[in-house]
């Protein structure tokens, strides 16, 4: 089969997949948050916690309630590493040194996932076990938990009450995240992935000499890694390493794991807010960014202009002879889109244009279809300041979904809306002043080492986490401004999202008159889509054209 | 006495309003006024006026810094940035002086109006009267006006009738009758008595009659921003500081790339970017909003009564008055089969001739017009109508003619012996579910009782009413009639004049009821009134307008007043508001969508030296990087001017579907305002270039 074919077909197959569990999975998601009825093993950690399930959060002390437990999560987290040398399973790995542990700590407590460590050097099976494993799930269900808590505040009348995140947090890990890890990761396994404890295998190289390929516990990371939209992988090379992702099989796997949660969200809005075609447009915006994303950077990697690429016919340089280009711009365009990270190609090896997509992707904000939770609640974000202004042009005090857009919804939207921008033009700004900085951290030079700056603070001001190589990234300065930047980037959003939730909740709903704007509709879709954008276009492209266009127009 | 607030009297304004199908109109903008609102425009430079808007304050940091510049570094180049970037300043502060100014104008000749008084005021003890200046004037004074003295201050006649001559605030030159009691007794300071004599109570403290708040008003003194404005202005500030960042951050990636900007430059790139369109014309938007609903002689007491009219979707309406004519009129005759036609409209104009009632009067015209030659003065006695009889009618000739209510009728005709019959109850039974009310005539010559027929009395429904209500239907607007009509009746006057729903048999209390379960279900709910019963559900009302000729209790109620008391003015008040709300939204994704354009204009000319590459980015082909970079900081001042008349107007808005009105905005102002700079910067960059040092 050619590359182009095999490319399509696995594109057809995925969005078949898709396709084929939107609804019930949606549904489902739904029903696990509305739910009244708390399963056995639920009421037992309440009972263990402490937690009243029936309580109810107003949403500054659910913010409180996420902040607690993502800070005890880092500490933890940072502990583990620092202490890895007493802990069981390190096969002579010693203590991460605090810089790097510091920045892994945030990274996998923010969903990042970036890694400033080398992943089958580093870490010892424990701390992949107990440690990264673990907040791939909890930070997830964050994630979820806040969009969920959104969706009410558009749901729920003259309340202050938004749910109880220990109960949102908990169902969303034991209904969603570990079921379909469990059943994922057996089918990964049955399709090649490494799943072992041991520290590695000796074999003899043909010349007589031997060497030790390190092995890992990787489907069972593999899978909560993809799902959870979380990207760090179990081994340095992530999905592009045969142990990780063996075939084009295990390929499709990986990427319907990662956009399944984010797609069907979209459903899951709809069915809780009573209107199942305001969750269809969401997903057409999505898709329609994604697919424009995918074909650009398809045509990019087949259209090469560099004379080695030239000769192969394509931009094959840091990409896997088993998946060719089809398969890793479907891969890359949707690790970049759900603010998962993970690689199975270095997208600092693609071409000017095609290595801008996944960079631009991210500075959409990642709604195409962005994260597990984060994608719905960034681009509802997006829907209320498009409304907002699209209320004003039909002459009437703006809302969405029945909620008025006022002072204090349109400020924390545009809160929620700022921080990512600060984040990545501020941290790219700072490392380029940084005296000598970047010029030992650099591989590349001109456009291109500019495009790895502002990619490793796109990464993780949007909580990706995936690198473009390229950049070492292990001073001090970028292990702590990066973590900073994925600190910022994650829980501004989340902290204005909440209270937006709490001020949508608190009104009361406006009922949908002739002069209301349909939201429900291809127009809406299209201006939503518009904004998304023009958004990100406006605010980035000074950087993107001293970056990615001024290397592609070379 | 013409020294008039409204710029066009309210009859032409409404003419104008029909003949435009559904169009809000405008005032004239003349250029003129920019020439003469200069002064102002300087002297709003101050920090401390700029810092009240985000936007341009950042503007006027820029042009300080730049002039620093261009001081320190003297340039053809540097000087020019600057100059434009004064100008963006000067042009903004201009489009709100203009805006202010027509306000000022208007202001003027009201306080014409508030000249010294002296009042005439009564003395509780003995009756008597003292002589005291009008602005001494406290609460519950009551003071003595005749004829030929102006009123001393807003009040209540208490004593007596009088014409007055209001045409000071309403411009309407003919005279009112403002009488002691009843809802007419409401009457403004600064007013003329033109005869008799009243004693009028004072309602309002000096400085703050309505007088006052109307000029406080045109001239915006007191003009705070709307919850929109507001909304919008934080919106505005986040671009800003994206765009602040955006080019902050751009310097250590220029100077990275190996080519460090200048401080002019950059800040040259930062003003075109934050959207100074929409930031400079902001506050001139409010105000000319404003400004057209005074002259269309509706007075709000804040701007966010009028932005709350544009989110109306329930409109109240009384029926009598507004949607009818207030008096029911005659519409036809119905004879019985023991009579003739031209028999019951000789006997019914008989009945009627005496009666000076406006039902009795328009039946006497309706058989004058249908059955002429009816019958000559007969003279004879009149009858006139009482609680107790419910009939009037004439003796003459030793004929009793008598119309009335059915029942009361047949209790006459069973009286004299004789039986209504039964087809004369069928027709009014008839009549009555069309929604008119039957009035059955009857006569008694020589002891015999003989019914005639029955007169129709209608609602007439008032002419262009049906189209009225079709607009607010595009509108999204609900129409609900209140009657205190019953059932029937109501359905029907309902039907003919097109209205979406009823209040059959209202009471006050219904009317507070409807209201609050409007806003339960989260509806704005606009109404008119003008009683003292009306004040409670004005009060109750997102919006309530008050009819000028109403009650003090209704004026102070409602948030705002109607000078010349036309209950449908609330549909104009409506698009004003709905107008106000598309223009800022129109002009802010204007300027927003003018971003992409500049792009194109600077930042090919910021980086061609180091990436010859980017030049496939001009594709304007501006001449030089500084004709380029000139042009795009030109246009970005000039567009400002260019937009004024716009602000000012408003933009154009025809009642249709919320999507329509979206697909057309975006068309004209998101895509126009893409398409518009490029054009602009090209046309400005071939004047520019002919500037040595730049071209």
């Amino acid at each position: 089969m050619s590359d182009l074919a095999a490319g399509l077909v696995q594109a057809a197959i995925l969005l078949a997949a898709l396709a084929l569990v939107y609804r019930p999975f949606g549904d489902y998601l739904a029903r696990v948050f509305t739910s009244e009825r708390d399963w056995k093993i639920e009421r037992g950690l309440y009972r263990l916690f402490r937690v009243n399930p029936e309580s109810e959060q107003r949403w500054s002390t659910y913010a409180v309630s996420i902040l607690a437990f993502s800070f005890v999560s880092i500490v933890l987290l940072y502990l583990l590493q620092r202490l890895q040398s007493v802990l069981p399973w390190n096969f002579g790995r010693g203590a991460i040194e605090p810089g790097m542990a510091f920045n892994t700590a945030i990274s996998f407590v923010t969903n990042t996932n970036w890694q400033s460590y080398s992943g089958e050097v580093a870490m010892g099976h424990f701390v992949q076990m107990a440690g990264l494993t673990v907040q791939n799930f909890l930070s997830a269900a964050v994630g979820l938990a806040v969009a969920v808590v959104l969706v009410r505040g558009f749901v729920r009348r003259r309340t202050d009450r938004l749910g109880n995140f220990w109960v949102d947090l908990t169902r969303g890990t034991i209904r969603v995240l570990l079921p379909i890890s469990v059943v994922a990761a057996l089918v990964l396994v049955a399709f090649g992935v490494v799943q072992s404890l041991r520290s590695g295998v000796t074999v003899a190289n043909p010349d007589g000499t031997s060497s030790t390929i390190p092995l890992a516990p990787a489907a069972s990371q593999e899978a909560i890694k993809q799902l959870g939209t979380n990207g760090g992988g179990i081994f340095n090379a992530n999905s592009a390493h045969p142990f990780e992702n063996p075939n084009s099989w295990t390929n499709l796997i990986e990427i319907f794991l990662l956009l399944v949660i984010p797609v069907s969200m979209t459903r899951a809005f709809g069915t809780m807010v009573g209107n199942r075609k305001q969750g269809y447009t969401l997903l057409s915006v999505m898709a329609a960014l994604w697919g424009a994303m995918l074909a650009v950077a398809w045509w990019a990697e087949t259209h090469p202009n560099g004379p080695a690429a030239l000769l192969a016919g394509a931009s094959l340089e840091g990409k896997e002879q088993r998946f060719g280009i089809g398969q890793s711009v479907l891969f890359a365009t949707s690790t970049t889109g759900t603010s998962t990270g993970a690689v199975n190609s270095m997208h600092d090896s693609y071409s000017g244009l095609g290595g801008g997509v996944p960079l631009l992707n991210m500075l959409l904000g990642e709604v195409t279809p962005g994260g597990v939770g984060a994608g719905l609640y960034g681009i509802l974000v997006l829907a209320i300041i498009a409304m907002f202004l699209a209320g004003l042009m039909v002459g009437r005090t703006p809302e969405y979904l029945g909620k008025k857009l006022g002072r204090r919804e349109v400020t924390c939207a545009a809160i929620a809306m700022l921080a990512m921008p600060t984040v990545v033009l501020l941290g790219t700004g700072a490392a380029l002043l940084v005296p000598g900085e970047v010029a030992s951290a650099l591989s590349n030079t001109g456009p291109h080492g500019l495009s790895e700056v502002l990619y490793a603070y796109a990464s993780a001001g949007n909580n990706n986490g995936s690198a473009f190589a390229g950049l070492t990234v292990t001073s001090d300065w970028f292990q702590s401004s990066l973590g900073i930047a994925m600190l910022l980037g994650r829980f501004i959003p989340i902290i204005a999202v909440l209270c937006l939730a709490g001020s949508l909740a608190a009104q009361r709903k406006v009922p949908e008159t002739a002069g209301t704007l349909p939201t429900a509709s291809p127009l809406f879709g299209a201006l939503l889509a518009g904004t998304v954008v023009l958004v990100a276009a406006l605010t980035f492209i000074p950087a993107l054209a001293l970056g990615p266009i001024a290397e592609a127009l070379a | 006495m013409t020294v008039t607030t409204p710029q066009r009297p309210p009859e032409e304004a409404s003419a104008h309003h029909a003949e435009n199908a559904g169009r809000v109109g405008a005032g004239v903008f003349n250029p003129r006024q920019l020439l003469t609102s200069l002064p102002d425009a300087l002297r709003k430079l101050d920090p401390r006026h700029q810092l009240k808007n985000p936007v341009m304050f950042v503007v006027w940091v820029g042009s300080v810094l730049v002039t620093v510049f261009a001081i320190a570094e003297p340039g053809v180049f540097s000087i020019l940035i600057a100059a434009w970037l004064w100008f963006t300043v000067l042009f903004a502060n201009l489009a709100e002086a203009v805006a202010e100014g027509r306000g000022k104008a208007q202001a003027e000749s009201l306080r014409r109006t508030k000249k010294e008084t002296v009042a005439r005021r009564l003395l509780d003890d003995d009756g008597g009267e003292e002589e005291v200046p009008g602005v001494r004037l406290r609460v519950g004074d009551r003071v003595v006006v005749e004829a030929g003295q102006t009123i001393p201050g807003d009040g209540d006649v208490v004593e007596g009738i009088a014409t007055v001559d209001e045409s000071a605030i309403t411009g309407e030159s003919a005279p009112v009758v403002r009488e002691s009691g009843g809802d007419r007794s409401a009457v403004t300071g600064g007013t003329t008595v033109l005869s008799d004599r009243v004693v009028v109570r004072i309602t309002s403290k000096p400085g703050e009659s309505f007088v006052d708040r109307m000029i406080a008003l045109v001239e915006g003194a007191t003009r705070q921003k709307t919850p929109n404005e507001i909304a919008l202005t934080i919106l505005l500030s986040t671009l800003t500081i994206i765009f602040l960042l955006a080019v902050v951050a751009l310097q250590p990636m220029a100077r990275y790339s190996g080519s460090t900007q200048s401080v002019v430059v950059l800040t040259a790139l930062l003003v075109c970017l934050i959207p100074t369109t929409i930031g400079a014309l902001l506050s001139a938007i409010g105000i000319a909003g404003m400004d057209r609903l005074v002259q269309r002689n509706v007075l709000a007491t804040s701007g966010r009564a009028v932005e709350a009219a544009g989110d109306v979707s329930t409109l109240l309406l009384d029926k009598t008055g507004t949607i009818t004519f207030g008096n029911r009129r005659a519409t036809g005759l119905i004879a019985a089969s023991e009579s003739t036609p031209d028999r019951l409209a000789e006997a019914a104009r008989l009945a009627s001739l005496a009666d000076g009632t406006p039902e009795g009067r328009s039946i006497v015209e309706l058989i004058e017009a249908e059955h002429p030659g009816a019958g000559g003065e007969p003279g004879g006695e009149f009858v006139p109508f009482t609680a107790q009889t419910r009939m009037s009618g004439l003796d003459v000739d030793g004929r009793q003619v008598r119309k009335g209510a059915t029942d009361a009728v047949r209790g006459w005709v069973a009286e004299h012996g004789g039986l209504l019959p039964e087809e004369v109850t069928r027709i009014a039974e008839e009549v009555s579910e069309q929604g008119g009310t039957p009035l059955v005539v009857a006569e008694l010559r020589d002891g015999t009782a003989l019914v005639h027929g029955v007169v129709r009395l209608s609602d007439v429904v008032k002419p262009g009413m049906r189209e009225r209500f079709l607009r607010l239907r595009d509108m999204g607007i609900r129409t609900v009639m209140i009657t205190g009509d019953n059932p029937l009746t109501a359905k029907a006057i309902a039907a003919d004049a097109g209205v979406d729903d009823y209040l059959a048999e209202a009471k006050p209390e219904d009317k507070m009821a409807l209201i609050r379960e409007e806003q339960e279900g989260g509806r704005l709910v606009a109404m008119t009134g003008d009683g003292t019963n009306d004040a409670p559900a004005l009060a109750a009302s997102d919006v309530g307008v008050a009819m000028n000729t109403g009650t003090s209790a209704a004026k102070e109620a409602g948030n705002m007043v109607d000078l010349d008391s036309d209950p449908t003015k609330l549909i104009e008040v409506v698009e004003i508001g709905k107008q106000l709300l598309i223009t800022r939204g129109a002009l802010t994704t204007f300027s927003i969508a003018n971003d992409l354009a500049k792009y194109f204009a600077i930042l090919p000319a910021m980086f061609l030296a180091i990436y010859p590459q980017l030049g496939a980015l001009n594709i304007m082909h501006l001449a030089t990087p500084e004709s380029a970079i000139l042009s795009a900081v030109i246009f970005n001042a000039l567009v400002i001017v260019a937009l004024i008349p716009l602000a000012l107007r408003g933009v154009r808005y025809t009642p249709s579907t919320a999507s329509a009105l979206l697909r057309r905005n975006l068309l004209v102002y998101g895509l126009g305002g893409i398409v518009t700079p490029f054009a602009g910067i090209w046309l400005i960059d071939q004047l520019v270039r002919l500037i040595p040092g730049i071209g």
